[in-house]
């Protein structure tokens, strides 16, 4: 099962290492990983996406609340929750047929068109990794020049969250 | 006051209520060094390793409770010290170890005698910190004596560069009282619901175990422990880390379980229908087999570490808190219940137990011209009365150990379970020794053991410390060539130890005194002559049966109810 894990912690040097260092050394599987200070500068949140079995997150959520720089954690996968993810993609928009295509496509996913040069174009669209997925797909994919995600964030629905 | 950091330091460690520091200089911790020699509160003991200086410490904490202490230099000192941290780490042993570092400005530079050690020791300790301002450093320090002595205990470092303890920077000091940090609050009293559940378990079970291990000597919590055994009237096995936390010549008490437990525990465990796991941590070396590990029965498990609790067994009634603190609500709750243990099945069950012991699982050849490892440590627990603190170091002579040495009370058997380290035993003789300057102390080791930290006879000769070494010389490795033995059709690959040195000629060019012992009558009466020597060391050498394995043995993939056993004529 995949979860999303998010945790808050101290803001410390070397928080960033003991997370990794944890799932590397324990062998669990991390899909992505994001991180950056909340508006309380002494506390960073941090998104984890991992998939195990029920006993191995766990495992997982009981290591990482371990951690002493980990303030607090929430599997926001146990209940209803918002994912989103941030994804960038410079694609090749030379000719007019090129450039028509990307804003059909990038409108129908609800995305935005976000840097045009005389070769290319850069378009950002934000959602759960289905939706980025699915984006991919459809667009020709000999254009492609690069692609760029963030990795999942997510929050809880509802009045459930996550602070201290 | 206005301190450098070196003097905080060392002012810290005095208000912290630290005897001993364990350590070795170098360029990095020249200024520590220098605050250690102007004063003289705290003790700082040389060693001659940096292994040496943590398996120190942790002796003294295991033997006492505290926190051991120890210094480092940066770079080699830090690596040196790694195996020691491990150790320490794996055993849950509360620990305060300070790495010098190059200074700030250096690090990352690839500097003379930098290694990254908050990376390196990350993985083995409960926590790290590298100090980044001297105005940091006490409440640092207090965090690491805070963290390292609380919920489970653990090693903590706290490296710190050079130019934090500068001499010519001083900085006003006062000791920190107390620190309380948001992210680390350990849990110390059971869900009073679980204590319940536990209580209505305890009370329907028919052929009930307890299963304790190293978390009830960590917790101090023998003697609640004892009363919760007795009260219920179960029996009760220990882990090798849980030895003496309950009394071995009760009549209660099955001997040590695991692969190289005794009959009636390992099978007590296979029938038993309820399990209370008592500040045990289900280990590969005591399940044996998952999939075959107390099938019958419904378990309750008492940790402060959430993590330990269906890490590798699934557990019934998880209590998470601090033994002492959980044993008091249980014995309450117990005494307040009106639901009962069955007593006609518990008798049933106790006459099973007994059939079970009658095969007197440990026996061994008594009659043998050669001596048996079992029959120095049998005689070591009689002349010795059973009271001493009995440092190891890892192999068969361990094992022999846990096995023949009854111990009645906690903090006497001293021995590295988790990491298996070799070279443990001598230094770790030493901190106990230095917390106990009169009470007999012995290290059981072996002749391959004994030489990885050897050069700590040194340290003992320096500080006068009277340890008694008991070396099961064997001329083997003989925890391999066992293996070897039933595993590798006997094919003793590099387990022999040739070359070895005459030990009584080294004891004695340290100054200390050698003893060979060859024959099975003389052991007790050299045993006797060496601890009537109370301000020598005695280096015993035992030349032992080369051929003895240790036995009862659950082999890898087995169950409890699948022992090896001994045969004899
Ligand atoms: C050669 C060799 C052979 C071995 N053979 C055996 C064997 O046959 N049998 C055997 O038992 N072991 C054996 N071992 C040791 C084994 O590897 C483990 O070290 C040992 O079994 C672990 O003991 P434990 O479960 O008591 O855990 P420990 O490592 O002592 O852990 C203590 C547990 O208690 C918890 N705890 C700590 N403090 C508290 C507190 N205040 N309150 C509540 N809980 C607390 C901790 O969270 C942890 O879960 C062998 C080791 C070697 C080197
Ligand atoms: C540092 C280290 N290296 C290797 C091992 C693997 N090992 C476990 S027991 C053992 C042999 C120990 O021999 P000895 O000290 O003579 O004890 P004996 O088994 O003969 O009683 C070895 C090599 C270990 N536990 N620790
Ligand atoms: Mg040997």
């Amino acid at each position: 099962m995949r979860h999303i894990i998010s945790l808050l912690m101290e803001n410390e040097a070397g928080a960033l290492s003991r997370v990794a260092g944890l799932f590397s050394a324990r062998g669990y599987n991390i899909e992505s990983l994001t991180v950056a200070p909340t508006e309380d500068p002494s506390l960073s949140r941090m998104t984890l996406v991992t998939r195990g079995s029920e006993s191995v997150i766990e495992q997982i959520t009981k290591q990482l609340n371990k951690l002493v720089d980990v303030v607090k954690l929430a599997d926001i996968s146990d209940g209803t929750h918002i994912e989103r993810e941030l994804m960038m993609v410079k694609v090749q928009a030379t000719t007019n047929d090129q450039r028509e295509e990307c804003k059909r496509i990038i409108d129908i996913f609800q995305g935005r068109i976000i840097d045009v040069t005389d070769k290319s174009y850069v378009m950002e669209l934000t959602g759960d990794g289905d939706k980025l997925d699915a984006f991919i797909k459809t667009i020709d994919q000999s254009s492609i020049l690069e692609v760029v995600r963030s990795g999942a964030t997510g929050i809880a629905r509802g009045s459930k969250s996550l602070r201290v | 006051m206005k301190l450098s950091g070196a003097d905080i330091l060392v002012q810290f460690m005095e208000d912290e209520g630290v005897e001993f520091i364990f350590g070795y200089p170098g360029g990095a911790a020249l200024h520590i060094y220098d605050a250690i020699f102007r004063q003289e509160k705290v003790r700082h003991i040389l060693v001659r390793h940096e292994q040496g200086a943590i398996h120190a410490a942790d002796g003294y904490a295991r033997a006492t409770g505290k926190p051991g202490v120890a210094l480092v230099t940066s770079g080699p000192g830090a690596t040196n010290a790694v195996t020691g941290i491990a150790t320490a780490f794996m055993d849950s042993i509360p620990m305060v170890i300070i790495t010098a570092q190059v200074p700030t400005a250096f690090i990352g530079s690839d500097a003379f005698q930098e290694v990254d050690s908050v990376g390196i020791t990350r993985p083995c300790v409960k926590h790290n910190f590298l100090v980044k301002d001297v105005n940091d450093l006490a409440m640092t320090m207090k965090k690491a004596f805070y963290i390292a002595t609380t919920g489970r205990p653990g090693p903590v470092v706290v490296d710190v560069p050079k130019n934090i303890t500068d001499p010519g920077h001083k900085i006003p000091y006062t000791y920190p009282e107390s620190v309380s940090m948001r992210s680390y609050q350990p849990i110390v009293k059971g869900l009073p619901g679980q204590i319940e559940k536990a209580v209505e378990l305890i009370a329907s079970a028919k052929r009930p175990m307890i299963y304790s291990g190293g978390g009830v000597v960590l917790s101090e919590a023998s003697i609640e422990f004892t009363e919760f055994v007795q009260k219920l009237g179960f029996p009760v096995t220990n882990t090798l880390m849980g030895l003496g936390a309950y009394p071995a010549t009760d009549k209660q008490f099955i001997g040590m379980l695991g692969m190289h437990g005794t009959y009636e525990a390992n099978l007590g465990m296979h029938e038993c229908d309820v399990l209370i796991a008592v500040g045990a941590r289900f280990d590969d070396r005591v399940t044996g087999e998952v999939k075959e590990f107390c099938p019958h029965a419904r378990i309750i498990h008492i940790d402060i570490d959430p993590a330990s609790i269906s890490k590798n067994v699934r557990v019934d009634v998880p209590i998470v808190g601090d033994i002492k603190q959980v044993m008091t609500d249980l014995n309450q709750g117990l005494r307040a219940s009106k639901k009962q243990p069955d007593k006609k099945a518990l008798e049933k069950w106790w006459k099973q137990i007994d059939t079970w012991r009658e095969k007197d699982c440990l026996r061994y050849d008594r009659n043998s011209a050669l001596i048996k490892p079992q029959f120095v440590v049998e005689k070591l627990y009689e002349v010795t009365g059973g009271d001493a603190f009995v440092t190891s170091d890892v192999g068969q002579h361990q094992m022999f150990a846990a096995q023949f040495y009854k111990f009645d009370k906690p903090r006497r058997w001293i021995n590295s379970g988790g990491l298996g380290t070799m070279g443990f035993g001598l230094p770790a003789a030493l901190g106990v020794q230095l917390a106990y300057p009169d009470a007999p102390v012995a290290c059981i080791t072996g002749e391959a053991s004994i030489q990885m930290c050897i050069q700590e006879l040194s340290t003992a000769k320096q500080h006068d410390l009277p340890v008694k070494i008991i070396c099961l010389n064997n001329r083997y490795m003989g925890m391999v060539r066992q293996w070897q033995e039933f595993f590798y059709e006997s094919r003793y690959s590099h387990s022999y130890v040739d070359a070895l040195p005459d030990f009584v000629k080294l004891a004695e060019s340290y100054g200390h005194v050698g003893m060979r012992i060859e024959k099975p009558e003389d052991v007790e009466s050299a045993l006797k002559e060496a601890f009537a020597m109370k301000d020598k060391l005695v280096f015993m050498d035992f030349v032992t049966d080369q051929t003895e394995n240790v036995y009862p043995m659950i082999v890898a993939g087995k169950g409890h109810h699948e022992m090896q056993e001994r045969e004899l004529a």
